[in-house]
């Protein structure tokens, strides 16, 4: 009998480590199969959290707590189906895209594999340690696939993620640390009815140093400095990796612990703090993508501003009416794949677009309409899921976010949303203005694979498509 | 004070200095230093306060293991690009602006 969780987090690191042997060629073939099957695995994992079931597994048949348990809810298996599906077309494209410009490629194969291996455990993990060993691995691996680009500017940018990621684990294994001293567990099932009958003082601390930590590897503001210069030097397959993937697991952590955890000390205060965070890196984040002059600057500050949609989830799920609370639930988990789905898109177009021009700079991007009309089709659909317009999943994102807020009264959020709404159309149609100006070409156009532009393409489509098959991720995402 | 007090106490003590020293210092080298004295104080908590009533509680101590294999694994990495970082700017700091590329 196949255990669709075990595999999931096996596969990959098998498939990567081959890769790694049998070298770039071989290993995009591996990969792709391997990714092909985990996208069933995940399939198949859905259908077994449906219904609110949640399935155990533990990892070579000890228990724990010296074993390690593997957990799939419908949280779980929602962000399951989202990475391994974002991560199959990205493959695609990212073979295209290393055969075209193979400097960064020699490592992706491995890097990337172990990478979707550590998120995928991540997500299923029951226990806390388990938790900080696959972030651990996720960071180290997404700083190893910025540094993999040329150039000094990439390998600074590594370093300070490489310096902000671990600050954030350290800083996450000290709560662990203080949470075992006080209870004697770290496993999430035992926990959290201890941590609900007594909360001394230290869980306290651990919380707000555990939440402290993973909002740094999160980039919310005013964490985000490590960002854009990350995702928006990295080759084009990375950025859409680490934006659309990575940051939505530290992410989803934060969620789980918030809501099963540390419930007993969410207070309304720490909830609004959150929010206002989000807020400003909204506002923030749109107003420097707005100014930014390079296509991937423009993209990466954009998932500065889109996490913060993610973090108006918090004052609406606290202490708020059960109607307003589940909506915000699905509202969160709505946006996080719908970003992961456009963002991806966005950056895989970006990337065709830098790869055929030879430049990066939008206000030169006169006549590509006329050359890449299909990816800038793709961006424009992935714009339309970002700036959250019917029928989008984007605009079910917003729309059950706002609905939130307006059945927990939160009127400030929705005016946020607004503005983080228009903000978002400002920068999208900025691109697009200037990629659809008749100007004389002044540089050679580089025809590139179809391969380049279909994945991007497909993913952009799905995320407008995921507005009208909503309905199972929905319910997969309720709160508990 | 009891010795798990006094070991937690340590553990965060040392874990401050460290994290302190990272934040405040611009040599890569030592950067990466405070980042192991900071992961040497968590450990030091993990082991001083999980101990049950002074007999040795041996699943910290498989933890302490896990999380030393990973903080070398991230100086190794984090030596590696600091490295690359001085054969090409031949400097052992990061920038004070971020770099317009």
């Amino acid at each position: 009998m196949i255990e669709p969780i075990a595999w999931l987090v096996l596969l990959p690191l098998c498939w990567a480590a081959l890769s790694f042997v049998l070298g770039p060629k071989r290993g995009a073939g591996l990969a792709l199969a391997g990714l092909a099957i985990q996208l069933m695995l995940a399939l198949a994992a859905a259908q077994q959290a449906a219904f609110g079931h949640v399935s155990r597994h533990a990892a070579g048949g000890w228990k724990a707590p010296l074993g390690i348990e593997l957990v799939l809810d419908g949280l779980a298996a929602v962000m399951l189906l989202l990475a391994q599906f974002v991560s199959l077309p990205l493959a695609l494209y990212a073979r295209a895209y290393f055969s075209e410009h193979p400097e960064g490629g020699y490592y992706f194969w491995p890097l990337a594999g172990f990478l979707i291996a550590a998120m995928n455990a991540l997500f299923l993990s029951g226990d806390l340690f388990n938790i900080y060993v696959t972030l651990e691995l996720l960071g180290l691996t997404a700083v190893g696939l910025v540094a993999s680009a040329a150039g000094t500017g990439p390998l600074i940018a590594a370093l300070r993620y490489l310096f902000a990621t671990l600050l954030g684990s350290a800083a996450y294994l000290l709560g662990v640390a203080l949470l075992y001293g006080t209870y004697g567990s770290v496993s999430l099932s035992i926990l959290t009815p201890l941590v609900v009958q007594n909360m001394p003082n230290a869980v306290i601390a651990a919380a707000s140093v555990m939440l402290a930590g993973l909002m740094l590897k999160t980039a919310i503001f005013p964490f985000h400095f490590w960002l854009p210069p990350a995702h928006g030097g990295a080759p084009a397959p990375v950025s859409a990796l680490l934006s659309a993937l990575v940051i939505k697991a530290s992410f989803y952590l934060i969620m789980r612990l918030w809501l099963t955890l540390f419930m007993p000390a969410t207070t309304a205060a720490a909830a609004q703090l959150l929010g206002a965070l989000g807020a400003a890196a909204i506002l923030w984040g749109s107003v420097m993508a707005l100014r930014q002059e390079r296509l991937k600057m423009l993209v990466a500050y954009s998932t500065v501003a889109q996490i913060g949609y993610l973090f108006l989830f918090f004052p609406l799920v606290t202490q708020t009416p059960p109607d307003a609370a589940q909506s915000a639930m699905q509202g969160a988990v709505m946006q996080a794949v719908s970003h992961g789905l456009a963002k991806a898109a966005m950056f895989a177009a970006a990337g065709a677009v830098v790869l055929s021009t030879g430049h990066d700079t939008i206000a030169r991007f006169g006549g590509i309409s006329g050359r890449l009309p299909l990816t800038l089709f793709t961006f424009g659909i992935a714009g339309v899921t970002l700036m959250g317009l019917p029928p989008s999943s984007g605009f079910i994102a917003k729309w059950l976010l706002i609905d939130a807020a307006l059945a927990s009264r939160q009127w400030g959020i929705i005016l946020v949303m607004i503005v983080g709404g228009l903000l978002t159309a400002a920068y999208v149609f900025r691109v697009l203005r200037h990629a659809f100006l008749r100007v004389e070409q002044s540089y050679e156009f580089r025809g590139i694979p179809r391969m380049l532009e279909w994945p991007a393409f497909a993913l952009a489509l799905s995320s407008l498509g995921l507005g009208f098959y909503a309905g199972d991720i929905l319910r997969l995402a309720r709160l508990p | 004070m009891n010795t798990e007090s006094l070991y937690a106490l340590a553990g965060i003590a040392l874990f401050v200095i460290g994290v302190a020293g990272f934040i405040v210092q611009g040599h890569l080298l030592r950067k990466i230093l405070a980042f192991n004295v900071a992961g040497s104080g968590t450990f030091l908590v993990l082991v001083g306060l999980g101990q049950r009533g002074g007999a040795a509680d041996p699943v910290p101590q498989a933890m302490v293991l896990t999380g030393i294999i990973v903080a070398v694994a991230a100086t190794a990495m984090a030596l590696a690009l600091a490295r690359r970082l001085f054969n090409k700017t031949g400097e052992m700091r990061l920038p004070e602006k971020a770099l317009d590329d």
